[in-house]
């Protein structure tokens, strides 16, 4: 049994879709940047796999691929912080609980 | 003849990722959720391998299974003082579902009749580390995108420290 791209694109979109509910319905924090987590890995699926694929001389995708990584952990990174900064004015880091736009 | 790969591997690293993916979304405990999320980014990487994309492959072990990961316990740790606030009722959004089955539905309704074929030769396909390196660093290659994206962590992680220190200054 051979796949050729086709599966991988399917897979990319069934994991971006459980991860696009995610940061529209969870209330912690942290679940909502592990389901954008998630999305960001299922366009890099995408990405690999028409780099594989699609131009296998030129491996654009894998750069691609590279520097989404790059920004998503950048994005992680950030907001975690911000999810610490705002846990230390609030007391809570539930989404439900910023929503006050005062500094 | 198109490029193609082992099949059955595939299917049970994609059981793996979409397992991973829906342990994320059903588990009550936030703990139990980033373990998911870890399950499924090393299925990822698996993913990544099969493809023989290995540079792509350690990358995403090192900084999803790895770095990030340990960011999230850590946050974890630092934002629930006991272990009764992870427990978060399994509160189900219709609106969300819908969004996220309505897109689910597009992509498949659009990848139904979407077969690209590949516009290089396909045994070139030789994504060893060094392949990786002399392709990043070409003098047409991505060098300057790679500079920009160091300066983009640097960015990142002064901000990240600037947010999270003991705020006298407010």
């Amino acid at each position: 049994m051979r796949f050729g791209i086709e599966p991988f694109l399917m897979l990319a979109a069934v994991l971006f879709s459980i991860g696009l509910y995610g940061a529209l319905s969870k209330k912690a924090t942290v679940q909502l940047l592990l389901s954008l987590e998630l999305m960001a890995m299922a366009v890099n699926i995408n990405l690999v796999a028409f780099a594989r694929f699609v131009t296998p001389m030129t491996m654009d995708g894998v750069f691609f691929a590279v520097f989404t990584m790059v920004v998503s952990a950048a994005e992680v990174g950030l907001g975690l912080g911000l999810v610490i900064a705002i846990y230390r004015s609030l007391k809570s880091s539930e989404v439900t609980s910023m929503n006050e736009l005062k500094g | 003849m198109p490029d193609t790969v082992n099949g059955a591997a595939f299917l049970v690293l994609a059981a793996m990722c979409v397992g991973g993916a829906i342990g994320m979304i059903v588990a009550k405990n936030i703990v139990h959720s980033a373990f998911w999320v870890l399950e499924a980014s090393i299925a990822v990487a698996g993913l990544f391998f099969l493809l023989r994309a290995d540079y792509v492959a350690l990358v995403q072990i090192l900084v999803y299974a790895v770095a990030v990961a340990v960011l999230m316990v850590f946050s974890i740790m630092i934002t629930l003082r006991r272990p009764e606030d992870a427990v978060r009722p399994r509160d189900f959004s219709p609106i969300a579902a819908i969004v996220a089955v309505g897109f689910c539905a597009v992509m498949f309704v659009a990848l139904r009749d979407y077969h690209p074929v590949a516009t290089q030769s396909a045994v070139a396909w030789t994504s060893d580390i060094a392949t990786f390196g002399r392709l990043l660093f070409a003098a047409d290659g991505w060098a300057l995108p790679f500079e920009i994206a160091s300066l983009i962590l640097t960015v990142a992680l002064v901000g990240a420290v600037w947010w999270t220190k003991d705020g006298g200054d407010e």
